[in-house]
């Protein structure tokens, strides 16, 4: 049997890669097509502002909706200041090599912690331990931990991007540490904090597990009150429609995935589009 | 007496300490609840019966809490999703590292960040939609719902976690090996056979890991497509239940306190130290390299 030739080897061979790529891609531009080709005749101004109605199979989002964005809000709340302060400390702090990267290992490990267990957490120390009950703030601080490892990586990556020079001139003015950072260090690095928090965002709106416990309701056709009631929550209301409740017309349950969709994939082209535009503008 | 700046200066180093070991002190936290609650099953069950115990029946008086189907469930969906996605995602990442031309290679690598960002609960329902009756369908089974859709599924919930980090290791291969490779008249193929992936087989490792841990915890897209059997697994082809979407289907159901709600927690305990294993293990991979 012969050899093949060099040339003809890697052009079989760049034909596979190129054959897997399409393989793993296509799929994406599939699924969005999907929903959206099923889901935009359900979406219309009563489907994104009613209540539902006849056990969730008429009606509208709308609890699922105003859940979600509770929901997240909190999450964020919770979440960008401890994750920004993590990451000033790791960034401008932190000498003390081992402590380091012990903490990076804590990240890593808290990024890995499946999505459930976090669910099973929140239920032991917020809606247990602390007596939250199933509640907004219960799902939203379980919500916030599971997003804080993608806001201290992003936000501790723009701030180590930041020249060293900024806070040499700084503190060699005259300005201690805490002015350096706020006024030297963090507005060039704000850029990068604001797309880790947006993806943050984005993941935290997706997220069905962790809330199952916490805060999820199943049917509850009026809107939160405070932060210790439960809500609906779009993510928990698509996995209701299409496992748990039988004869629901597919477009309602198409039209829900559609706007979950839509809020996640928004988030993401956002936080794409800010970090694309400060590339483009970036000086040094 | 200090000044108020002063006091406003401490009081802010103190806050960016805290929050700097915070995380430190949350993973021992969810250790430590996940513990304290999971340890009160072994009070009325044996341990070596909670984990090769064959029998899954937490309801029935008295309860039987074998978790040996839920790890086999968890094993044979995992097993398929890599058999499926770690040629896939690799050859992917290789593709859009070392040969795609600048202009398409922005655009596969927002295709694959966008995989990444669909919800789970979106990629179970269109498994619902697509996959289940597909399976049906195509290999004649009574149900779609099987660990085979799982693996599908899941296949496309790792794809992005290996392409990405694949990906990175081979980005950060030196050029002068490339260079030294193509001095001496290799292909590109060549090169990228013999040189990079080479180069790069610890980075990949590590990418192939974490996809995997991904899969291992994944709960909602394989609670919806597996059917939901929590008994011995018989085939790719049958209902399955996996660790994760048993806590999922079961936590809603349970009394606080009973042994029910305990084992569920027990079975936390085995997720938490299989991705702790995963993820420790994925970083010494690449850390023992890069010195």
């Amino acid at each position: 049997m012969r050899t093949l030739s060099p040339r003809l080897t890697q052009r079989i061979a760049f034909s596979i890669l190129f054959a897997a790529t399409l393989f793993v891609i296509l799929p994406v531009a599939f699924i969005i097509g999907v929903i959206l080709k099923n889901g935009l005749g359900a979406v219309n101004w009563e489907f994104l502002t009613a209540m539902p109605r006849a056990s969730m199979r008429e009606g509208g989002i709308l609890p699922a909706i105003v859940g979600t964005f509770c929901l997240v809000a909190g999450a964020v709340l919770f979440a960008l200041p401890l994750g920004l302060c993590a990451a000033i400390y790791l960034s401008e702090y932190s000498k003390d090599s081992r402590l380091n990267r012990a903490v990076r290992l804590a990240i890593v490990n808290l990024a890995g912690v499946p999505s459930v267990v976090f669910g099973l957490f929140g239920l032991a120390l917020f809606v247990g331990f602390f007596r939250f009950g199933a509640s907004i703030l219960a799902g939203s601080l379980t919500l916030g931990l599971m997003i804080l490892p993608v806001i201290i990586t992003s936000s501790r990556e723009a701030l180590d991007a930041v020249p060293g020079s900024f806070r040499e001139v700084s503190l060699s003015l005259g300005a201690t540490k805490l002015q350096t950072i706020k006024y030297a260090v963090l507005p060039h690095a704000l850029p990068g904090i604001l797309t880790g928090t947006i993806l943050g965002v984005g993941r935290a709106a997706g997220e069905t597990a962790p809330i199952l416990f916490t805060v999820a309701a199943f049917y509850l056709p009026r809107l939160p009150r405070s932060i210790f009631d439960q809500a609906m929550a779009l993510p928990y209301h698509l996995y209701v429609l299409s496992t748990q409740v039988p004869n629901v017309a597919p477009k309602i349950r198409y039209g829900t995935a559609l706007v979950l969709l839509a809020i996640v994939l928004l988030m993401n082209f956002l936080a794409i589009a800010i970090r694309s535009h400060f590339r483009a503008k970036k000086k040094w | 007496m200090p000044s108020g700046r002063k006091l406003k200066e401490i009081f802010f180093e103190t806050a960016i300490r805290a929050s700097g070991v915070a995380s430190i002190f949350i993973v021992g936290l969810i250790f430590f609840f996940l513990f304290k609650e999971g340890i009160m099953l072994f009070q009325t069950q044996k341990l070596s019966g909670f984990l090769f115990g064959k029998n899954w029946y937490p309801i029935s008086e008295p309860g039987e809490f074998g978790i040996l189907p839920l790890i086999s469930g968890t094993i044979l969906v995992t097993l398929g999703a890599a058999v499926l996605s770690v040629p896939l995602g690799i050859a992917a990442a290789i593709y859009i590292a070392e040969v795609a031309p600048p202009q398409s290679k922005e655009i596969l690598k927002s295709g694959v960040e966008l995989l990444a960002a669909i919800p789970s609960v979106v990629l179970g329902f269109i498994g619902i939609v697509t996959v289940v009756p597909w399976i049906k369908n195509t290999f004649h089974a009574p149900t779609g719902l099987t660990a085979f859709a799982g693996a599908v599924v899941l296949a496309f919930m790792a794809m992005p976690t290996i392409v990405s980090i694949a990906e990175d290791a081979l980005y950060s291969v030196p050029k002068t090996y490339k260079e030294g490779a193509y001095a001496l008249g290799a292909t590109q193929w060549q090169t990228i056979w013999r040189v990079v992936l080479p180069a790069a087989s610890s980075g990949i490792v590590a990418a192939v890991m974490l996809g995997i841990g991904r899969v291992v915890g994944e709960t909602m897209a394989v609670m919806m497509v597996t059917g939901n059997s929590p008994s011995m697994p018989r085939g790719i082809f049958y209902p399955v239940r996996t660790l994760t979407a048993t806590i999922a289907a079961e936590m809603g159901e349970t009394v606080r306190g009973s042994d029910h709600y305990f084992s569920l927690f027990a079975i936390g305990i085995v997720l938490f130290v299989i991705t702790f294993a995963v993820n420790m293990t994925a970083d010494l991979v690449v850390h023992r390299k890069r010195k």
